[in-house]
């Protein structure tokens, strides 16, 4: 990758990050939480976001932070109060910055920000103009830098006295180190004072070590700058407001001297003295960002500020191949340390020394696979931020009242779940609130607050996470539900369905209840996809609601999608693995359950229904394989393509949680088989994909059909 | 490291591992040959052609194991502790090969191979890429990209089988 491209996609993360705290700002504002430090989080980031984009040229996203930025920094200096009217604006200016970054990121599109943006505008304009005295970095483009020699002995040149009778400001400017570390620059702060009229800078060099004491890292300098023909105090201050906790700054009105000591006059538009003069004294902060090229400045700017950001947690990023691999090396160390045990205790006795050290071996290596694991987890957070936005969006397109509150979302959940869970997410909040919550007026009249909830909540449960979309509103119509599913003849108009029964009928395909449907869920994407996703997640999804208070969603989902909970049967000579979200029950049945059906298909009486049963033994051609079933274990699942199945195999060996190894790669698909995982004893095991094994028996019957067609004609 | 090195004649040398399967001699190019092992018992998979034995695990990989014999239509191996596994890198895909046993090492000029015969071609042109005489000893060059393509391409043979 070209490096600049590599410092964009450092600053797209960036982005995403600071977005995201942001959201998290102004979330916390929302709910009246609008302490400075919070503020200064959500400016910060804004800022952040915009000294980045300036850097790439992103002019529109720099124009849209700008005004935003201008808002945000008349909240931080008291200037506007964060009412619930200015926060709503503020949330939807953070969903166009948002939008902003992914236009520049994928090139395309366009935001449409304009009405945003005027409420932003008078939003500033309420009380004077408040941009202007930013550091663009954008601004550092263009700047030459030229070494040049300067004498820096003793006695400084005498400056020339300017003569001027207007009012005029004594700046004295001492940075901090830490201005430096945010990648702040004095001379364009000078530079921003140059703009408000003639100034004269002087630099005190007095803290200058030696140049073998000299850290790089500290702030030596101080600059006194007198600034004519500027009647308005507020205007210098303004200029310095970036950087007010980090330097030291005293403005006071400025009287001339009778005789000015050193003093050089820095003519408006000619700042370069100035850079060269930082440049030639060493001062490697300082230097840094105006003899880059254009990149520089954009990394030391994205750094600073995302450093100094806040006490986070210390973080790097690691591809996601290493710690595959690593993954993957731990739970080989884990299988070959079990099949070492069993050699060795097998030999020797559990009574040796060496049994004991296996068992401390076998400890660590456990403590260690959860480590390992516990890397490529991360809090459902990531997922759960977004869902606020769409909450707001929702509401305002349906034209209902709804907030969001979260719990659990600093639940851990591997990455590859986390990727996986924001569609099913978003499909079931935008469902609670365009099918869930009523109109404001309805909710009124039915005695609750205009506004619904929706409740989105996270948390381990069994080694697994649990997380629930809750809302207040009408909750599931069960006789309407019937109703429509047996318009839709999803099921027969006399059918006895349990409340339970009745409200998953929603996830069938081809099922609404909306009345209409609306732009929000006439998207072609019914609640029946959203099962299976979940289901492709190892997941389960559950329904419960009561009529007029609400309903409540739950997944189940694994914590990761490396490990699978299985149940491991036998059948032959063969060990498979059956994934345990598909399993309804295992029963022993009785002869008289099983009745012939066609030439060679079975059926299973389970309580009164009939399901068809199949040997898995004899799908899959194991040898060895019992084939009479009524000796058999058999195994109720569900699938989606089939409905219920029994499978019936020799016998149950127990329920194990096992590492999913793919082997498409070298193998390619095999019909019936998901994929494979190790045994324990370093054996390879089957995992049977259920929906596979049905097609299969679906094609073979069409088989077995023609097969008898061709022999009997 | 290379394999392919020129000799004073100024000819492509390169080196293969040779191994026995139904009393004949098999080469193939070091370089794709990942690890030998001995023989484990195979985990079947289900609507596979018989000469797929199924699956081995190989520290954490799943390996698909093919019988040579039984790919040569020869009937399947009756596989012992003695059997080997010659484990084989083509591409993205590694496959394990069941053989008799491993034998030595050549290194062979271009010069000393000779194409396969016109007759042959029908059925051994996927997987061999040559003949090699070397002191009155007839080796049959494997070549591993043929070989694992047309292995490895299970899921065509499986609908072959099918």
């Amino acid at each position: 990758m070209d490096p600049m491209e590599a410092i964009k996609q450092t600053y797209y993360q960036e982005c995403d990050e600071l977005l995201l705290a942001m959201e998290e700002g102004l979330i916390a504002m929302e709910n009246g939480e609008a302490d400075s430090e919070t503020i200064n989080a959500v400016f910060r980031a804004v800022h952040s976001i915009k000294g980045g984009g300036g850097a790439f040229g992103f002019d529109i996203l720099v124009e849209f932070a700008h005004i935003f930025e201008t808002v945000l920094d008349l909240i931080r200096s008291n200037q506007l109060t964060p009412t619930n009217e200015v926060v709503k604006v503020l949330l939807r200016a953070g969903d166009k910055l948002s939008d902003h970054v992914t236009v520049a990121r994928d090139g395309t599109g366009e935001v449409q920000d304009s009405e945003v943006k005027e409420e932003l505008a008078r939003l500033a304009g309420e009380d004077g103009e408040g941009g202007g005295s930013d550091p663009a970095p954008a601004d550092f483009e263009g700047l030459t830098f030229t070494p040049m020699m300067i004498d820096l002995g003793d006695e400084a040149p005498a400056a020339p006295v300017i003569e001027d009778a207007g009012p005029a400001w004594h700046v004295r400017f001492a940075p901090h180190a830490g201005l430096y570390a945010k990648a702040n620059e004095p001379y364009l702060l000078i530079r921003e004072l140059a703009a408000l009229g003639p100034v004269e800078v002087t630099p005190d060099l007095s803290n200058l070590p030696e140049l073998v004491a000299l850290e790089p890292e500290q702030a030596y300098f101080a600059w006194d700058i007198v600034l004519r023909d500027c009647a308005d105090k507020a205007s210098v201050e303004e200029v310095f407001e970036f950087v007010s906790g980090d330097c030291d700054l005293e403005i006071s009105e400025w009287v001339p001297p009778a005789a000015p000591v050193a003093a050089e006059v820095i003519a408006d538009g000619a700042p370069e003295v100035v850079v060269e003069e930082i440049a030639t004294t060493s001062e490697p902060q300082a230097v840094e960002p105006t003899v880059a090229n254009d990149r520089k400045p954009a990394a030391a700017n994205l750094a600073g500020p995302a450093a100094a950001a806040e006490t986070v947690k210390q973080t790097i990023r690691v591809d996601l191949d290493k710690v595959d691999r690593l993954v993957n090396l731990v739970g080989e160390l884990v299988i070959t340390q079990a099949m070492l045990s069993q050699r060795i205790l097998e030999t020797t006795g559990a009574q040796t020394t060496i049994g004991a050290g296996l068992g401390e071996l076998e400890h660590l290596l456990r403590e260690l696979q959860e480590a390992v694991m516990a890397i490529r987890t991360q809090p459902v957070k990531s997922v759960f931020q977004r869902m606020p936005r769409l909450v707001r969006e929702t509401a305002a397109q349906t034209g209902k009242e709804a907030r969001l509150e979260i719990e659990g979302e600093a639940t851990e959940v591997d990455k590859t779940v986390i990727e996986r869970l924001g569609e099913p997410l978003t499909h079931m909040i935008r469902n609670a609130i365009d099918h869930g919550l009523e109109t404001p007026e309805e909710r009124v009249a039915a005695g609750k607050p205009a506004e619904g909830t929706v409740k989105l909540s996270a948390e381990h449960r069994g080694g697994r996470i649990v997380i629930e979309v809750a809302d207040d509103g009408r909750g599931i119509n069960r006789a309407k539900v019937r109703q429509k599913a047996i318009e839709r003849g999803l099921i027969a108009p006399n059918a006895n369905l349990s409340d339970e029964e009745v409200d998953n009928l929603i996830f069938l395909p081809g099922f609404s209840t909306a009345a209409q449907v609306s732009n929000i869920s006439g998207r072609g994407v019914g609640l029946d996809v959203v099962r299976r996703n979940i289901i492709d997640l190892g997941g389960r999804i559950n329904i419960s609601s009561v009529y007029g208070k609400g309903s409540k969603f739950s997944l189940t989902l694994p914590l990761t999608l490396a490990v699978l909970d299985g149940m491991i049967v036998a059948v032959g000579n063969q060990t498979f693995v059956l994934p345990l979200s598909h399993i309804i029950e295992s029963l022993l049945p009785k002869r008289s359950d099983v009745k012939q059906f066609g030439s060679n298909g079975m059926l299973l009486n389970v309580r009164g229904v009939y399901v068809p049963l199949v040997s898995v033994g004899r799908l899959l051609g194991v040898q060895g394989a019992s084939y009479d079933v009524t000796n058999s274990v058999v195994i109720l699942v569900e699938s989606e393509g089939i409905g219920r199945m029994a499978l019936a195999v020799d016998a149950i060996v127990g329920q194990r949680q096992v590492v999913i190894k793919s082997f498409e790669a070298n193998i390619g698909h095999i019909q019936g088989i998901a994929a494979a995982t190790i045994l324990g004893d370093g054996r390879v095991a089957l995992i049977l994909d259920i929906d596979g094994l049905v097609a299969g028996c679906r094609e073979s019957a069409a088989r077995s059909i023609e097969y008898q067609q061709a022999a009997g004609a | 490291m290379s394999t392919t090195d020129k000799d004073n004649t100024g000819q492509d040398r390169r080196q293969y591992i040779t191994f026995l399967a139904t009393g004949q001699e098999f080469a193939a190019d070091i370089m794709a040959i990942r690890e030998i092992r001995g023989w484990t018992d195979t985990t079947a998979l289900p609507h596979v052609p018989d000469y797929v034995r199924g699956v081995i695990n190989l520290r954490g990989m799943v390996l698909p194991v093919i019988d040579l014999k039984a790919r040569l239509g020869l009937g399947l191996t009756e596989a012992t502790v003695k059997h080997v596994i010659i484990v084989v890198n083509s591409g993205e895909r590694t496959i394990g090969l069941l053989v008799d046993a491993v034998s030595d090492i050549l290194t062979v000029s271009q010069n000393e191979i000779q194409s396969v015969p016109d007759v042959m071609r029908e059925t051994q042109n996927d997987y061999v890429e040559g003949i090699a005489v070397l002191d009155g000893r007839m080796v049959t060059l494997l070549g591993m990209t043929k070989l694992t393509s047309s292995f490895g391409g299970i899921e065509n043979l499986i609908e072959h089988a099918a």
